[in-house]
């Protein structure tokens, strides 16, 4: 491994000649189910998005391999400090589909009670997947220091903190590789390169040779990993985990991908991608070589891949079902959670606008005032 | 009983914790062996270890970015911002990030920690080591702010800012570090934030102040007195979340209000008292709210005595508001 050399296991044709992925059968397949349910997840999220039931959807095609191989090597003990293209690691863990649709419709039963937009997650359980926000890079640093409480205490937990390229140009990746560096933190830092921070090409984001490279500044290993191998993704990330848990610091993943669709719901890639670019990363579509892989162990038939498929999407459904028929927030949680307890002003300003609410006939079932 | 200065209060309110909670930590620029540059932190590494009171890289937005993640994990990080004129790096961390983490992940994910960060003039800093900006922060829901203006308070306010289960930008009035020793009680107490201190009672004005203003205001007092003016003086003492009720009745005692801030006068913190109070009991009013601030510039070196607000220029309100 190094800084700048590509680390891939599998072949496009599915061989991975003398690797041991060190998963039983069902653990490669729950990797693979974990892959489709994003894609799952994806395809529906984008219907409802076009149809106007949500308002807003994050893409993640082309990316799931980094994701599900990465959050493969964590234990359920250890943090992800996630993007906002990352929720397979949280899926691949055991939070539900239906939990995440909470979000993406901001209803009643959501997380944040429908504060953040959708794709905006927060799981503590089964694993810490902290709560995400739209600012760039910011979790970098916070993964730092949730990761230097765990060596304090002597805890052989690790802290992932996740961000793409564009983050890499950010305050908050270089103060978080700094102080990690300095720290000697147990924390693994993974850079999803995917060719584009929105519409800017990593080429105008940055004129260091590679992203990896930038580890030797701040006194960590970086490697280069093919992001649509998912068996790479997991070893790679399963060794910088090992060294974490054994004291010896961090380490900056650049796991090198694509991302086949949008940035956003709102964004269009064809105004900035080349469409060659699109085709030949086409032919190397994550999913697809994982499923090559696991037909070579005979885990995997088309028609049972169809079948799976199908099923993650039928419980997607059933997730949107779920989701959609839950009753919107209470006006009473726009005025919690800022602080611990209400306080003097915004008890003041809830209770006129529950006023307001009442008086003009619009207030909803359990608009009244604070249960306080 | 002790008799400290603030910063000494300061001090002994950061080992009282340390001694009291494992989990209290304190980091920062030059904190560590140097104890840094006001002494604050002095003796810190040298009682707790290195893991506990340490040095950082030096990165406003590090040492906050990390202070959060710390307490996301269940520590209860202290950390400081040398001058409160370089948190600006850290901004988006403090106000994007440990203000909204219980919002935004509906309690699941919350952020106890304390920024300590020295503030505001008097000491010839210039444009940088002078400002006082606690406006934005008071802006930012989600964010306490608390500034003290007596050694006791110092420590009861920190101690209790330490405890606090939401996140708190705590300005220390520099300026006010080494002026004055008082009687500090000893070992652990805390002072509730959101309360107001009455500095002095009066009949005839109400000066809501808060900080270094504070021994400013109460010498206009003094020299208020000696006309037959008699001032009820006011330390606000935690900004954010306010005590608005105990603001309502504090001018309402007067119906004669001045308000005292060195920061600069638009979009102050004066400008929310005048607010409250117009809002609220205008009827009671007997003259226009007068407000004594900085200036709506940078903050000057050489001429600081004439940007800061001063008993000179406080005092002039009060015969104002009161003559009115």
């Amino acid at each position: 491994m190094s800084a700048q050399e590509l680390l891939t296991v599998t072949a496009q044709d599915g061989s991975a000649v003398g690797h041991d992925p060190k998963l039983s059968s069902e653990g490669l397949l729950h990797c693979y189910r974990t892959m489709l349910t994003v894609r799952a997840f994806d395809d529906v999220c984008l219907k409802l998005q076009r149809s106007g039931r949500i308002g807003f959807s994050i893409p993640n095609k082309g990316v799931e391999a980094c994701q599900v191989g990465a959050a493969s090597a964590l234990e359920k003990t250890d943090w992800i400090f996630p993007s906002y293209r990352d929720f397979g690691m949280a899926l691949y863990h055991g939070v539900t589909p239906t939990e995440m649709m909470h979000n993406m419709f901001g209803n009643d039963r959501d997380t944040a009670r429908g504060r953040q937009m959708p794709v905006h997650f927060s799981f503590d359980k089964p694993i810490r997947f902290v709560s995400i926000s739209s600012p760039l890079g910011t979790q970098i640093p916070q993964a730092v220091g949730a990761a230097y409480a765990m060596k304090l205490r002597g805890e052989k937990h690790v802290a992932l903190a996740s961000f793409g390229d564009g983050s890499t140009s950010t305050l908050g990746f270089h103060s978080g590789l700094n102080f990690a560096g300095v720290w000697k933190a147990p924390v693994v830092f993974l850079c999803q390169n995917n060719g584009y921070a929105i519409s800017c090409p990593t080429d105008e984001q940055t004129a260091s040779e590679s992203f990896a490279i930038k580890a030797k500044a701040y006194g960590m290993p970086g490697v280069r990993v093919d992001g649509n191998d998912l068996l790479a993704m997991r070893q790679v990330t399963a060794e910088a985990v090992a060294r974490a848990r054994r004291g010896d610091g961090p380490t900056l993943i650049e796991a090198v991908t694509f991302r086949m669709g949008g940035h956003s719901t709102s964004d269009d890639p064809t105004r900035y991608v080349p469409k060659e670019l699109v085709e030949s990363w086409a032919k190397k579509d994550p999913v697809a070589r994982f499923e090559r892989f696991l037909e070579k162990q005979k885990l995997w038939t088309k028609e049972q891949g169809e079948a799976l498929y199908a099923a993650a999407v039928e419980q997607v459904t059933a997730a949107v079902k779920e989701a959609e028929g839950t009753p919107p927030p209470k006006l009473e949680s726009i005025f919690t959670d800022v602080f611990a307890t209400v306080p003097q002003h915004l008890r003041r300003q809830g209770q006129a606008a529950f006023e307001l609410a009442a008086r003009k006939g619009d207030a909803g079932a359990g608009d009244g005032k604070f249960p306080l | 009983m002790a008799t400290l200065t603030m910063v000494q209060a300061v001090n002994d309110a950061l080992k009282v914790a340390m001694r009291r909670d494992k989990g209290v930590l304190v980091f920062g620029e030059d904190v560590g062996p140097k104890g840094g540059v006001f002494l604050a932190t002095e003796g810190l590494t040298k009682e707790f270890g290195k893991e506990r009171c340490f040095d950082t890289p030096l990165s406003e937005d590090g040492i906050v970015g990390a202070a959060i993640g710390m307490a996301l994990n269940g520590l209860k990080p202290v950390a400081e911002i040398q001058f409160q004129d370089f948190i600006f790096p850290a901004f988006d961390q403090i106000v994007s990030e440990a203000a909204k983490f219980r919002y935004r992940s509906g309690g699941q994910y919350t952020v106890p920690m304390v920024i300590r960060t020295p503030y505001g003039g008097g000491i010839r800093g210039g444009l940088y080591h002078s400002q006082s900006g606690e406006a934005y922060f008071c802006h930012t829901p989600g964010l306490k702010v608390v500034i003290p203006s007596t050694p006791e308070d110092a420590k009861g306010l920190l101690l209790a800012s330490i405890e606090d289960p939401d996140p708190v930008l705590f300005m220390e009035p520099k300026a006010l570090y080494r002026t004055t020793k008082a009687d500090v009680p000893e070992g652990y107490y805390t002072t509730p934030l959101s309360t107001l201190r009455t500095a002095r009672t009066g009949k005839d004005v109400t000066v809501f102040c808060y900080g270094a203003m504070v021994p400013v205001c109460m010498k206009a007092a003094e020299q208020a007195a000696e006309k037959g003016i008699e001032c009820l003086v006011v330390d606000l003492r935690t900004l954010m979340p306010l005590d608005e009720e105990g603001v309502l009745e504090a001018a309402r005692q007067t119906g004669r209000v001045v308000i005292v801030h060195e920061a600069p006068r638009f979009c102050g913190f004066g400008g929310e008292i005048s607010a409250i109070i117009a809002e609220n009991i205008i009827e009671y009013m007997e003259a226009p709210v007068a407000r004594v601030t900085g200036f709506d510039t940078p903050f000057p070196n050489t001429l600081e005595h004439h940007y800061m607000p001063d008993a000179r220029r406080v005092l002039d309100a009060i015969e104002h508001v009161h003559g009115y």
